[in-house]
């Protein structure tokens, strides 16, 4: 939902990024204001998930110029868990698998972390059982997820919903789902989406990296943005996105019309 | 990141402090007369005086061997003190007449016996360098017909049983520690359940080495008669020193028709600094015989400490149905080297066995298991399940498995599985992304790795191996 007035949580300015010393990124430019929900689309080695990673302070990515602020403040002083705790959430493309760890021993540590980063109450073990087995119905997920290690032996689509489950938990005040569609068959796309939706309100906002257009039938985006060898090459509304779906990426370089359709 | 993980790993040994206790101690080097002279010392019978020198004898003809997977300079056994004993030594009737001294060494290590023992019903037997300082519990262990004692005392006290148990499982020619040990063991602890009997409590003995010196060569022997069972626990802490200090300790486990003997370890001796300087070199030989009908002997240790450790808790399963379990958890950082392992050896029939080891190596250090599962053509329908993970935290270490499968019996069912696993960046920065930072982070994977091993121990010894776990690791990813 975009509103003008809302307040800027993202602001992101010339963004160069490397990783083992190749650039990636090459000036990136976006605002995020709460309440909105983002897109960013393009091929594969665009930038996207790089974007993504970058945000959200992954030790094996560089910035190498621009500025990075969220709320105001310099994320590039912040060490990653430092930025999860101020509200900065990703969801993984590929999660990774943690054996031996169960994973309500692991959402509880999670969770209790957060809360007492902002000073609200921790939750023992039982207390933390009902509170995350309400927030599993949300997504439709079997009990059984939490006696399992984080993650191992977990399908394509029981790693994406155990993600929106780590977002449902945390609360997070920018969310980035990085390719969350990618294989999900079409009603488990649903049962995120429909997640996703409940949990996105005025005061946070949601940036979906994703390849097809597919997800956007079910969140729908304020804005999207098209990626290109690292810079945002174009931005516009929703309907860009079908414009991709129906005519490929290509297309956008013989096509200038949509440009300049934005704030 | 990094750079955090690194320290957290290289926190300073904490117990490292030397006890300022006077000590009567056997000037350096080995002989014939340095056998006498501890045996007088302890004024030992004949037959005991003759089984030393016998060992010794046996000792001087063998060869060190060298097929380990560690490296170490060459000992010099004529460099080392077989006896070092705190003074006074005079009888203790009780805890009270401790060397106060003593008493905050130990209240230093966490071990305030009067109030541990009796909060946590632990009975404590405690081998101080050599010669066993004070056995808690003893009185009230005795009302049920358990004899829990120093080995010295019980050489003196039962010297019936000792002469018919003693280097049964293990005997004095076995290999050239367990020779070396039998020629010079000093003192360790004695443990006989009697026919019935289960032990009301957990029994645990802290070994500690506090000469610079000196070598610990302490002997252990436990005894469950048929129906009994026991839970014994050893501790073992020393000193920092720059020297290397040999501890080369003999375990031996007895039991007959439906016993069950429980024995846990947590191994924290001074592993050296992180340049592998210094650092107890813990080249022991633990074996349990599981002699009757449905007998078991179980192991468990948690291997954190000293610069190398080298030791196989074996069991020998010769009863009927007996069972034969091996828990292990080894963590090696810095320059630690370790090469354990368990040997199963299956005689009777219908034995079972279950080896689970998890191998953690971060810094420089190397980690091996390896493992002996034997069928012997009489042990018809044995079973073993083997499980042997490691973990590598950084790019500088090294894990090994070294399995040893030898079947002699079609009936057999033998399974082997195998992992091995990295906390990699990935894994860090996705806690991280929860909030969770790389310490904790890296105690809950550790944990996790750790967790069947863990399940093993006594709820106080599982409390205490997971924090030791993360002390020893804090910062060691790379």
């Amino acid at each position: 939902m975009i509103n003008a007035n809302s307040k800027i949580l993202l602001e992101v300015h010339d963004l160069h990024a490397t990783v083992s010393g190749a650039e990636i990124l090459k000036g990136v430019d976006i605002t995020v204001r709460s309440g909105e929900i983002h897109a960013i689309m393009g091929l594969n080695g665009s930038g996207k998930s790089t974007f993504a990673k970058v945000l959200a302070g992954h030790p094996s990515y560089e910035v190498t110029r621009g500025t990075l602020l969220f709320d105001g403040q310099d994320l590039s002083a912040l060490a990653p868990e430092e930025r999860a705790r101020a509200g900065i959430f990703l969801a993984f493309q590929y999660p990774v698998e943690i054996p031996g760890v169960a994973n309500n021993q692991f959402l509880r540590l999670a969770y209790n972390t957060v809360q007492g980063q902002r000073g609200e109450e921790e939750l023992d073990p039982l207390e933390f059982d009902d509170f995350v087995r309400e927030k599993m119905k949300l997504l439709k997920m079997n009990p059984d997820f939490l006696d399992r290690s984080v993650n191992e032996g977990f399908s394509g689509g029981e790693k994406k919903r155990n993600e929106i489950l780590q977002m449902a938990l945390l609360e997070p005040r920018l969310a980035l789902l990085d390719e969350t569609d990618s294989g999900l068959d079409i009603d488990a796309l649903r049962i995120v989406a429909n997640g996703v939706n409940q949990l996105s309100n005025k005061d946070n906002a949601l940036i979906l990296v994703t390849h097809y257009q597919r997800l956007l039938d079910y969140i729908v985006p304020d804005y999207v943005h098209v990626m290109e060898a690292g810079r945002i090459i174009r931005t516009s509304g929703k309907e860009l996105a079908q414009a991709l779906e129906t005519h490929g990426y290509d297309w956008i370089h013989t096509n200038e019309q949509i440009t300049g359709a934005l704030p | 990141m990094s750079a955090a993980l690194q320290n957290l790993v290289n926190q300073p040994y904490k117990h490292g402090f030397v006890t300022n206790i006077e000590s009567d101690i056997a000037p350096k080097g080995l002989n014939e007369d340095i056998i006498r002279l501890i045996s007088s010392k302890k004024n030992e019978p004949e037959w005991l005086l003759t089984f030393r020198l016998e060992a010794y004898r046996r000792w001087l003809n063998m060869i060190e061997p060298t097929w380990q997977n560690v490296k170490y300079p060459k000992i010099n056994f004529q460099n080392i003190s077989y006896y070092s004993a705190p003074k006074p030594k005079k009888k203790l009737a009780s805890m009270d007449e401790v060397d106060p001294e003593l008493l905050r060494t130990f209240e230093k290590l966490g071990i305030p016996m009067h109030e541990r023992a009796a909060l946590a019903g632990v009975a404590v037997d405690v081998i101080f360098d050599s010669v066993s300082v004070a056995t808690t519990y003893k009185e009230k262990l005795a009302e049920v017909g358990i004899i829990f004692c120093s080995i010295s005392e019980a050489v003196q006290r039962y010297p019936e049983l000792i002469r018919q148990y003693l280097g049964t499982v293990v005997p004095p020619g076995d290999n050239y520690y367990a020779a070396l040990n039998s020629a010079v063991f000093t003192d360790g602890s004695f443990c006989f359940i009697p026919k019935g009997v289960k032990c009301p409590m957990d029994l645990s003995t802290y070994f500690r080495i506090n000469t610079e010196e000196s070598g610990q060569f302490e002997r252990t022997l436990i005894i469950a008669e048929e129906g009994a069972s026991v839970s014994y626990l050893e501790g073992c802490t020393a000193p920092r020193f720059d020297t290397n200090q040999l501890h080369a300790a003999v375990v031996e486990l007895i039991a007959l028709d439906d016993a069950d003997i429980k024995y846990s370890t947590v191994q924290n001796w001074y592993a050296g600094d992180e340049n592998g300087v210094g650092g107890i070199y813990n080249f022991v030989t633990k074996r349990g015989l599981a002699k009757g009908r449905n007998s078991r002997i179980s192991w468990t240790q948690v291997e954190t400490g000293s610069a190398i450790t080298w030791k196989y808790p074996s069991c020998i399963l010769r009863g009927e149905n007996s069972v034969g379990e091996f828990y292990s958890v080894a963590v090696t950082n810095h320059h630690q080297q370790a090469d354990t392992g368990t040997k199963m050896i299956h005689i009777g029939p219908n034995t079972r066995s279950t080896i689970v080891s998890k191998g953690i190596s971060a810094g420089q250090s190397n980690s091996s298991y390896r493992g002996l599962v034997r069928i012997t053509p009489t042990a018809r329908n044995a079973r073993n399940y083997s499980q042997c993970d490691s973990m590598l935290i950084g790019s500088q270490c090294g894990a090994h498995t070294f399995p040893y499968i030898q079947v002699q019996n079609n009936s057999a069912q033998v399974e082997h599985e195998a992992s091995t696993s990295k906390i990699g960046e990935d894994q860090l920065f996705y806690f991280a992304q929860r909030g969770i930072d790389a310490e904790e982070a890296v105690s809950m994977i550790i944990n996790g790795f750790c967790k069947e091993v863990f399940q093993q121990l006594p709820l106080e010894f599982a409390v205490e191996a997971t924090k030791l776990l993360s002390f020893k690791l804090e910062g060691s990813v790379g």
